[in-house]
């Protein structure tokens, strides 16, 4: 294992995750430094060739957290960001770097303490897997 | 349109295994409403692609581009230069598709992406269904406008038969009887004393059966339907 202390890149929506995140030094609440979160203007809009492009650049897990699908700003932003993730794991399993490096969690701004929980899970299962199988692989 | 399905990447990984230098190729018509092997689908495959052949230890480059259509040469010349640095081409095209640059480059591989199933329509964005079997005989102004051939299971042209159930076709209670559509069709449109009319056999000399077909426009080409 080059690097005991894994990546994790999060791809946030505005209107729900990144508002709780946003607030945690008002609201006492830290997350580990490894995750490093990109606000996109909705979960809906990160497609599946962004969500590779990180893996290939060499994120160790990636995370994509969006509203509840009935609670989504764009109407069916989660949903669609929901369906390629489900897509996307499976891919993820026949390229061999294994579909729980890839996760989403649905949750509202109201509930602060559960995306704690979400961060500190997801940096947990990725500890578990080890750095990405890409790591200190020859380049292509 | 042509409906088309990316094979799975196990397969095309099997099959570009003696190749260092992949240039992937998309079409940018059917296959890219069918979602398969457009620029997106592309780059996807080439990021997987990148992805696995790295996690196993082998050095590969692989390149991307799309044209807007594979099956007509004139489209394909473009590409005559990037082929140059491939050791294959990886089409993601219908079966035309892959023939076209097998034709217009005789010296450059080429190996199918993806296959290609059916002639259909989109009856919901990812979802497909076939419509027309290509008999080169339409046959659909005795049925309302509902292709017996292709959506009986068994081309039945004087139906139904006994196996259907409900509206239902016997083979899966998913899949509508044709002639139940058709029925219910010509009965809407009050002309179903067409159906009094028993249908003779039919020719199927225009069809595939009749070996590969050719077709001379009578108004470009020297006659007509060879």
């Amino acid at each position: 294992m080059n690097n005991p202390e894994p990546q994790v890149f999060v791809f946030s929506c505005p209107w729900c995750c990144y508002q709780i995140a946003d607030l945690s030094g008002a609201t006492q609440f830290d997350y580990s430094p490894n995750i490093k979160i990109n606000v996109v203007p909705c979960s809906g809009k990160v497609e599946i060739i962004d969500l590779l492009r990180t893996f290939e650049n060499g994120a160790d897990g990636v995370l994509v957290l969006g509203c509840f699908e009935d609670k989504c700003h764009h109407q069916n932003g989660s949903l669609i960001a929901k369906r390629r993730v489900g897509y996307l794991k499976s891919l993820l399993k026949d390229i061999g770097l294994g579909e729980e490096r890839l996760e989403m969690s649905m949750l509202s701004p109201s509930t602060g303490p559960k995306l704690e929980e979400i961060l500190d899970s997801m940096v947990k299962q990725i500890r578990k897997l080890g750095s990405s199988p890409l790591k200190g692989k020859s380049k292509t | 349109m042509i409906i088309v399905k990316q094979k799975p990447l196990e397969e095309i990984r099997k099959m570009s295994a003696d190749y260092r230098k992949i240039l992937i190729l998309g079409c940018g018509t059917c296959a890219t409403v069918c979602f398969a092997g457009g620029e997106r689908e592309v780059a996807i495959l080439a990021s997987s692609l990148r992805m696995a052949e790295k996690i196993d230890g082998k050095k590969k480059t692989v390149l991307e581009y799309t044209v807007k259509r594979q099956c007509d040469w004139e489209f394909l010349d473009e590409i005559s230069e990037k082929i140059k640095d491939a050791d294959v081409i990886l089409s993601l095209s219908c079966g035309v598709g892959v023939q076209a640059i097998a034709e217009r480059f005789p010296s450059c591989r080429v190996l199918p992406g993806i296959n290609t199933c059916f002639l259909g329509l989109t009856e919901e964005p990812g979802i497909w269904s076939e419509r027309c079997d290509a008999c080169g005989n339409c046959v659909v102004y005795e049925t309302g406008g509902i292709c017996p051939i292709t959506r009986c299971a068994k081309g039945l042209l004087n139906g139904p038969c006994g196996g259907s159930v409900e509206g239902k076709c016997e083979i899966s209670p998913e899949i509508p009887c044709a002639w139940q559509l058709i029925i219910d069709r010509l009965t809407a449109m009050g002309q179903l004393d067409k159906l009094e009319e028993i249908q003779p056999p039919k020719d199927w000399s225009t069809s595939h059966s009749g070996g590969p077909r050719t077709i001379v426009s009578s108004i470009q080409g020297e006659s007509g339907e060879k």
